[in-house]
């Protein structure tokens, strides 16, 4: 009897500070944590923008088409075709039915309102959370002339997608790269410049000289690339609304090319081969003060500066092998960041700082890949024959490039990726295309 | 007469019979096929059996003959004796170059860059959202209302229950202490027959009609934040603009007033506890959760960001939409923490709109629910 009672209090002592605990563990709310979601674009529902007449009307459904595919180009959202829709926008100003939405599962409504009046085009606009039942923000209103209502579709889409993602868009921006036609022995390179998404091409130079590596300004009104021009490459610089170029440089023979503009636009860092020894050099866009900011025997090349501009990126063979370096704006002493096997170029830093981009040569494959500043977390995007010179969006979430395909035949096309490596998607150009430089957005 | 007898005597009748009749049986001759054949002579044979001659062969090859030129046919000359005269050699066609030659290419675009006011201007938000007309249940119901009694007495006295037969005969209520020696059993008394102390009119009816408009339920009051370590304090929201719609300041006060009554009474209303849920129960309610939480559309920086979302839920296991709020964030801006909540909203409105699978009998424990939404695995960058 004694064991048994000994037993019993061992027992009660044993279960009694496990009991309490329990109950504390039952104040409160339940609390749970969630770490695995999903990653699916973000269904939406991009109804015709409402039109008072019919002439507003032809604008308006290619208006909200524009921005419905910027939104879906992206990857990160799922258009919900018209036929499935429920709901009828017929109101700009009346209240939403979202119920007509969620029953469709649209989690993002793009309403909106054109009116025409003469050559004046106003764009009205709201972004609503379907099942929080709210707006996303204010409504906004464009206005401008009818010829541009592609810019504005661009300015709705980048509204849109800054208020669902919030982070800043790119839709309203451009890209100048080197169109290329003809078979690969004979192959003429002229400068283009387009929308991003390929529309609106306009031809900045003629093919009768080579042309290479155009770069923007940060404003976007100036471009600098290389010329042969006078049968060997020169710095140019072009102004983009008046198609008036200049060469920007040594004008003594030496070899100059890979040019990028600083941060501050007033800035050029560029490479100069000088006695077949090839260092990277800085001068302002005028042509004064060069200076040189490596001095190897080996060669370094395609220097792009950081956003705040306090360091350079560039490519050397210092090594023995392609690598990447990161040195002070001024020059000194510069830091190699690629140690994987394989050979590393056209570095391009983000428009964000944190990331570097740049082209990968490994076991007979290019890449495109992103690395970390200090060179960690490298991963590469892409893999194929032949890719080459990325560019960041002005978001710094999209890398466009260019991909050239196997044999006499091959053309070079223009490409873009998310920086996860999803959505790979070729860009539309009337010719082939290479060297895509992306601007920043427009003002 | 002998066996042997018989039958000689029977073969000699069979012989003298054929011998007789023999003839009557002749059978017809076998048709014979004939061949007519010719004679013909030797030397006609040989000429026929003679093989045929072998042509004769001449050992010396013969020149063959050359055909004579044609008369009319030109004679051939040298292409330098051509004369050019006779018919011009037609002139290269100058290809136009595709692009212009000149150093100096044409401008990109004579037009004028379309105008685009950079800067947009803002529009005035819409009005309160409509209605959902899909609402299966009212929020507030009448209270169902006692009958007016018919009857007017100093003392009111309540209806009795509906399924009550009025008795038609008045009993008085006999106590069994009382029955002494009478033969009278025990009874009790007939209740009084409804009534009321004051004459019911149309501005009463009014007034009790008012009176029970109370809603079902009230709005449960939030939780109390939880204290969190390391986190940020969430933006406050907003001060939400008056309502127009509820203008009425005598409306207001009685709404807040009947509020109160009902919140009062839905604290007093059983709640079941339960014990805490179980590991699974837990995890199916995150696994539901987890199904709805989309972080595609999400920017970097947000998916740097982790939240702590509050909410409250129905006994359905639906989530009261007005409850569900931002507690604390870490890990991102202000801004990020808001694109990271929205996106944690909607998944706990959209896996939670049919209800989350969670057990009634123990509601209690789950009335109210701190979600942590940490997207450390689901980064891309």
């Amino acid at each position: 009897m004694k064991t048994f009672l000994r037993a019993l209090l061992t027992g009660l002592m044993v279960t009694l500070p496990l009991t309490s605990v329990t109950a504390l563990a039952q104040t409160g709310p339940l609390r749970i944590e969630i770490t695995e979601g999903v990653i699916e674009p973000l269904p939406y529902a991009v109804p015709d923008f409402v039109a008072p007449d019919s002439n507003s009307s032809e604008i308006a459904a290619q208006l909200s088409r524009v921005v419905a595919a910027d939104l879906s180009g992206t990857g990160l959202f799922r258009e919900i075709p018209a036929e499935a829709h429920i709901g009828r926008v017929t109101d700009f100003s009346a209240p939403v039915r979202y119920a007509d939405w969620k029953a469709v599962n649209a989690q993002a409504l793009i309403t909106g309102a054109v009116q025409v009046a003469g050559n004046r085009l106003t764009v009205q606009f709201r972004v609503h959370d379907v099942f929080s039942g709210a707006e996303l923000g204010n409504g906004l209103q464009f206005s401008g002339t009818t010829a541009g209502w592609r810019r504005m579709a661009h300015k709705v889409a980048d509204a849109v997608y800054s208020r669902i993602t919030g982070e800043g868009g790119y839709f309203d921006s451009r890209v100048v790269y080197v169109s290329e036609s003809g078979p690969k022995d004979d192959r003429r390179k002229r400068l283009a410049i387009m929308d991003y998404d390929g529309a609106n091409v306009q031809y900045l130079t003629d093919s009768s000289a080579i042309v290479l590596a155009p770069r923007f300004s940060p404003t976007g009104d100036r471009v600098l690339y290389t010329s042969y021009e006078s049968g060997f490459p020169q710095v140019h610089v072009l102004d983009v609304g008046k198609v008036q170029r200049r060469v920007i440089g040594s004008q003594d023979g030496a070899m100059s090319f890979a040019p990028r503009f600083a941060p501050d636009g007033r800035t050029v860092v560029y490479s100069e081969t000088r006695g077949g020894n090839t260092d990277i050099y800085a001068m302002d866009i005028n042509g004064n003060n060069r200076r040189r900011l490596t001095s190897a025997p080996s060669i370094e090349t395609a220097p792009s500066y950081s956003p705040d501009g306090s360091r350079i990126v560039f490519e050397s063979d210092r090594s023995g092998t392609q690598q990447l370096y990161v040195m002070s704006a001024g020059g000194g002493e510069a830091q190699r960041i690629s140690f994987g096997k394989g050979r590393y170029g056209t570095p391009v830093w983000s428009p964000r700082g944190d990331l570097i981009a740049f082209t990968k040569q490994s076991k007979g494959r290019f890449h495109i890949g992103v690395m970390r500043t200090d060179g960690s977390e490298e991963r590469l995007l892409t893999a194929s024959f032949l890719d080459e010179g990325p560019t960041w969006s002005p978001n710094g979430r999209v890398i466009m490039f260019t991909r050239e395909t196997q044999g006499a035949n091959g053309r070079a096309l223009l490409y873009s990726v998310d920086i996860s490596g999803r959505n790979l998607r070729p860009v539309r150009t009337p010719d082939g295309g290479s060297d895509p430089a992306w601007s920043p957005l427009q003002k | 007469m002998q066996t042997g007898t018989k039958i000689s005597a029977t073969l000699h009748v069979g012989l003298v019979g054929w011998a007789l009749l023999g003839g009557a049986f002749r059978s017809e001759p076998l048709p014979l096929e004939v061949q007519e054949v010719s004679v013909i002579s030797a030397a006609e044979f040989e000429a026929l059996s003679a093989r045929p001659a072998t042509p004769e062969v001449s050992s010396e090859p013969v020149a063959l003959q050359q055909p004579e030129p044609a008369q009319d046919a030109p004679a051939l000359e040298p292409a330098e004796d051509t004369p050019p005269v006779a018919e011009p050699a037609p002139e290269p066609v100058v290809v136009p170059e595709p692009e212009p030659a000149p150093v100096t290419p044409p401008p990109p675009d004579p037009t004028p860059e379309p105008e685009v006011a950079d800067a947009p201007a803002t529009l005035v938000p819409l009005p309160e959202v409509a209605p959902e007309p899909p609402v299966s249940a009212p929020l507030a119901t009448l209270r169902p209302r006692s009958r007016p009694a018919e009857r007017v007495a100093p003392t009111p006295v309540a209806p009795p229950p509906p399924d009550t037969t009025p008795d038609p005969v008045v009993r008085e209520q006999v106590a069994e202490a009382d029955t002494g020696d009478s033969p009278q059993e025990p009874q009790e008394a007939t209740a009084p027959e409804a009534a009321s102390d004051r004459i019911e009119t149309e501005a009463n009816q009014e007034d009790e009609q008012t009176a029970s408009l109370a809603p079902a339920r009230s709005v449960r009051p939030s939780a109390r934040p939880a204290q969190r370590r390391a986190t940020q304090p969430a933006t406050d929201p907003a001060p939400e603009a008056p309502d127009t719609s509820r203008q009425d300041a005598i409306a207001d006060a009685l709404a807040q007033a009947l509020s109160g009554e009902q919140s009062a009474a839905a604290e007093q209303a059983p709640v079941p506890t339960g014990p805490p849920l179980t590991s699974g129960e837990r995890d199916a309610l995150r696994l539901a959760v987890s199904n709805c939480w989309n972080v595609g559309s999400l920017s970097s920086e947000a998916l740097r960001t982790t939240i702590v979302v509050a909410m409250s839920m129905s006994r359905e296991g639906k989530p009261d939409v007005g409850t569900i709020r931002l507690l604390s964030s870490s890990g991102g801006s202000a801004q990020a923490a808001n694109q990271a909540f929205e996106a944690a909203r909607r998944a706990i409105i959209r896996c939670g709109a049919r209800g989350y699978n969670l057990p009634v009998e123990k509601f209690a424990q789950w009335r109210d629910i701190e979600m942590t939404f940490n997207p450390e695995r689901m980064r891309t960058r």
